[in-house]
């Protein structure tokens, strides 16, 4: 069974149990019951006095029924959550090589950082005489982040990568409809080989997508760009360094030509790790772009978000930057809430989130900025290319590389020519480094790469670190060669479960726990 | 450089491996006129004494809501965490890792997602929830796109009593993609007559309870007439503690839950990070926006965790997705079940009650004030006070005095007309010294 991705989702053959233990738990390997078939409706980890007796004023809208959740007692809940994050591969577990996703070190003096009172204790309406502070942090992050990008502007409000797309498109559509030419440019390009957020978010407000497509060496031809552009179109959205981990060498020329039609190009930064201190995209031609702090900065990923996405705008794109944005006077950092506040030469789109953006994101980020400087942020994106390549070259003898002939930037992508034959896949190979104590590669994307492996070790794995995943791949490899299948289509083996039956979960979806019904009526 | 492990020399042997010169001929692709040769105009590195320096000053500059009699409310809330939340989240194993795509070696993550989802469920009353949005705002930004998707219509109603942000953010996604908004005028004692809008265009009515002024509204006769003319009834809340007290909207017939999950284990952080509770019957379940964790097994038959349906999502859709959202809340939301467990229904009906109690108190105390007004009939755990004087220049002097005393409605809706409303938010957190300290504060900037 295969999902749309291509991949096998059925589980592989059973391995025999070897040893059964009574319980079913392995050592520090526990089985863990879900809250509800532990926790009781009476228990309470929280210890509040109850009021002393008053009128309410809740008129007829007291809650009459129970919720129907249990509570577990503080040593009940830990146990709990500590078992469950043991069945968790994080970046402090070991090498975490998932393109695209930038698994680098997370440092803690951030997340210290982040947790100062003044800091995390402050409420984003209070009087703005009371945050000066926050302001100032915004302040210096913005200032950080337009002077690494080379661009003039920056909107710190997205609260992701995806919701910077959004920030990034609604600016060029604001631009586009003050030119008058809204009814006209309704066309965005993506190619091929994009995140599907570019054209969802494209699409989400109303813009026609059409495809660019790939070139054979990864790369996106100017040629093929203004072949398709003309008075409908309204942007380029391309990654760069691009999804297959190349740079793409005709950007400049490409900026110019849309330019030249009236349109913007909007780059999506989440590769921008490679370049910091390396490359402005405000050289480049670009006109919006959005950083993951998440990825580019090392604010954590904590397991799927909280993420943080600023978009940086040119000087054509500047004065449609949603609200809130701070505005300097006189050398002092205002916050601009409302439209109706904002400076002249200022049109803002509209809002898209509530209060300020990711403060937390932000406290994070420019810790990381000031710990690395700009020598050290500089240093972090060469020693990502470098650590690409590094494994890019001791594996490229057994395992096939699609874009030979450009240079990876911070992350390697193979394919799967070299599993032709084999009878073992890309997940199955993914599955197997599990076993050998790696969390996967990104598999599957880019699109436009059969059975795709990228890999993006980061700056953060020491050479010795490294030397041992060419070895442990160099073997997995070569035992795919060999013929070897059991290792491959069964695993993971020593993982917390082995292989998940996705199909099942979607045909029959369950979303939630549901208390099983009393044996009695259960037999009826 | 601490956090760079590679030396000087492996870098050389690096290169030598790979078989290039030097590091720029990797970054060959970058056109040469372009390739930064001199270094970007900003400080060098700093150790760790250094960098907590500059942003403890940083930090010094900012009032904390916990060292000041503190009433500010309107979206966010100051509430008590326990200790326990915050050391579990910062596990490594949950900090440091990603969305659970390789599900075998992320079910802590899967597993948490699926009981938060059940308490969302049971919290708001609805048959599904997912696995979190970014926060309230964005969150009610989703639930119209989704209910326009589900009615086929593109007409949505807001309440005037519906966060001006969360407004503001519905407007500006509805502008964008050609929908049409209407926005009824801030309606500060809930006396709006919002059945009379809705027609058979409708695609949803959203309407939030406790509203930005602190009302509770009934939401039954509202999702009667929506009902009746094919709308979905979207009910949005920005105090999830509220919940605790109130009947769910769910019970009141809501057909979309979204609402702001900060209260429950999440910081003030000034303005976020926060966690968007979304939920909805099930039959709109493949129109939802957002990750979804659903239950399975693993080739051992063992129960066990994964995303699913993600056929709705970006990266499998693209343009035809349900959202564009990539990442949820995770951390947040974490924060939020971990809270949740250790309250159990025992434990947010307290802490509830307390809140309510707490709020009843002041506000029978502001009553007393002379020149001030408590203008609701009811409310939870925050109200709207009419005060002689614009309340943006007596959050000014109050601040001044050393009690940071709520939310002036004209810092949210500056051209309403409002200028003499401020909303007071009341928690578990505020003790009798801290109403009698704003009282009296209070008293003095009016006299």
């Amino acid at each position: 069974m295969l999902n749309r991705q291509g991949r096998p989702t059925t589980p592989g053959h059973t391995a025999a149990e070897s040893h059964p233990t009574f319980t079913g738990n392995r050592a520090l390997q526990q089985i863990e019951p879900l809250i509800f078939e532990i926790g009781h409706h009476e228990t309470t980890g929280v210890d509040l006095d109850a009021p002393a007796p008053f009128k309410a004023r809740l008129g007829k809208h007291a809650r009459t029924d129970g919720i129907g959740l249990p509570g577990l007692s503080e040593p009940e809940a830990m146990r709990h959550y500590v078992r469950l994050s043991q069945k968790n591969y994080g970046i402090d577990t070991g090498l975490f090589p998932l393109g695209s996703c930038t698994m680098k070190h997370n440092a803690r003096l951030n997340e210290k950082m982040a947790r100062l009172p003044g800091f995390s204790d402050v409420h984003p309406l209070q009087p703005l005489s009371t945050v000066a502070g926050a302001l100032a942090v915004m302040q210096e992050l913005a200032r950080y982040l337009m002077t690494l990008t080379g661009m003039p502007a920056v909107s710190l409000s997205p609260k992701a990568g995806a919701h910077g797309e959004l920030c990034g498109m609604m600016a060029i559509k604001a631009a586009i409809a003050a030119k008058g030419e809204g009814e006209t440019r309704k066309v965005v390009l993506v190619p091929e080989s994009a995140h599907g957020t570019n054209p969802a978010t494209a699409a989400l407000i109303g813009f026609i997508v059409k495809s660019v497509p790939a070139r054979a060496d990864g790369t996106v031809a100017v040629e093929d760009v203004k072949a398709l552009l003309g008075p409908d179109v309204a942007a380029i959205m391309l990654t760069n360094p691009n999804t297959c981990g190349i740079f793409e060498p005709q950007i400049v020329e490409i900026a110019a030509a849309m330019h030249e039609a009236g349109a913007y190009f909007y780059c999506d930064g989440a590769n921008y790790n490679a370049i910091v201190g390396k490359a402005k995209p405000g050289d480049l031609g670009v006109d919006a772009m959005h950083i993951n702090l998440h990825k580019t900065f090392s604010t954590p990923h904590g397991g799927g978000g909280p993420g943080s996405g600023p978009v940086v705008l040119s000087e054509r794109l500047a004065p449609y930057a949603p609200v809130p944005f701070i505005h300097l006077e006189n050398g002092e950092p205002r916050l601009i809430e409302t439209i109706a506040d904002a400076p002249d030469g200022n049109a803002p789109f509209g809002r898209i989130t509530a209060f300020h953006g990711q403060m937390g994101m932000y406290v994070r980020a420019l810790t990381y900025m000031l710990s690395h400087g700009s020598d050290g942020m500089k240093q972090a994106s060469e020693d990502a290319v470098l650590n690409a390549n590094y494994i890019r070259a001791g594996l490229s003898d057994l395992m096939s590389l699609p874009f030979p002939d450009h240079p990876s930037m911070h992350e390697a992508l193979f394919d799967d020519e070299w599993l032709k034959g084999t009878g073992v896949t890309t997940l199955d190979f993914a599955k197997a480094m599990i076993d050998e104590g790696y969390h996967p590669m990104t598999v599957y994307f880019p699109l436009v790469v059969h059975g795709a492996m990228l890999v993006e070790p980061t700056e953060s794995e020491s050479k010795a670190s490294l030397d041992l995943f060419i070895a442990t791949l160099r073997d997995l490899a070569m035992a795919a060669k060999g013929n070897d299948k059991s290792r491959f289509t069964g695993a993971p083996h020593h993982a917390p479960l082995r292989r998940l039956d996705e199909t099942r979960a979607a045909r029959q979806p369950v979303l939630k726990w549901v208390a099983p019904l009393p044996i009695a009526e259960a037999a009826e | 450089m601490r956090y760079l492990p590679l030396t000087d020399t492996d870098r050389l042997d690096m290169l030598a491996r790979i078989g290039v010169p030097d590091i720029d001929a990797l970054f060959s692709d970058v056109p040469a006129d372009r390739l930064l040769k001199a270094p970007l105009d900003l400080p060098r590195a700093k150790g760790e004494i250094e960098v907590e320096r500059i942003m403890g000053r940083m930090a010094g500059r900012n009032v904390a809501a916990s060292s000041v009699p503190f009433f500010v409310g309107a979206g966010a809330y100051k509430h008590h965490v326990p200790a326990t939340v915050d050391h579990l989240i910062q596990r490594s194993e949950f900090l440091t890792s990603y969305t659970p795509y390789q599900p075998e070696i992320a079910q802590g993550t899967l597993q948490y997602l699926f009981e938060f989802q059940t308490q969302v469920a049971a919290l708001t009353g609805m048959d599904v929830a997912n696995a979190s949005m970014y926060d309230g705002s964005t969150g009610t930004g989703e639930a119209v796109l989704m209910a326009h998707r589900v009615t086929k219509r593109r007409k949505a109603v807001l309440s005037g009593g519906l966060h001006p942000h969360y407004a503001a953010v519905v407007n500006t996604i509805s502008e964008m993609a050609s929908d049409t908004v209407v926005a009824l005028p801030p309606d500060v004692t809930a006396s709006e007559d919002i059945l009379a809008q809705i027609d058979d265009e409708t695609s949803c009515v959203v309407v939030q309870s406790p509203d930005v002024f602190g009302n509770l509204r009934d939401l039954r006769p509202i999702a009667a007439k929506a009902q009746a003319h094919g709308a979905l009834l979207i009910a949005v809340f920005t105090e999830v503690m509220s919940l605790g007290a109130v009947t769910s909207p769910g019970e009141q017939g809501a057909d979309i839950v979204v609402g702001e999950g900060q209260s429950i284990g999440n910081a003030l952080n000034f303005g976020g990070p926060y966690v968007g509770l979304f939920a909805a019957k099930t039959k709109y379940l493949r129109q939802m926006p957002g990750r979804l964790c659903g239950e399975t097994v693993d080739a051992d038959g063992q129960r066990g965790f994964v995303l699913t349906l993600s056929t709705r999502e970006q990266h499998i859709r693209r343009d035809k997705a349900t959202s564009n959202i990539c990442t949820n809340s995770g951390l947040c939301c974490l924060a939020f079940t971990i809270h949740m467990t250790l309250l159990g229904q025992a434990g947010l009906e307290r802490v509830a009650e307390v809140n309510h109690a707490n709020a009843v108190k002041l506000a029978d105390m502001l009553s007393e004030v002379k020149g001030a007004q408590v203008l609701n009939e009811t409310f939870f755990n925050e109200f709207t006070v009419r005060l002689g004087k614009p309340a943006a220049e007596v959050v000014e002097a109050l601040a001044q005095k050393g009690v940071l005393g709520g939310v002036p409605v004209s810092r949210l809706l500056p051209d309403a007309g409002l200028d003499d409303l401020l909303i007071v938010a009341n928690t578990e957190v505020n003790t009798d010294e801290d109403r009698a300290a704003f009282v009296a504060a209070l008293a003095e900037v009016l006299a």
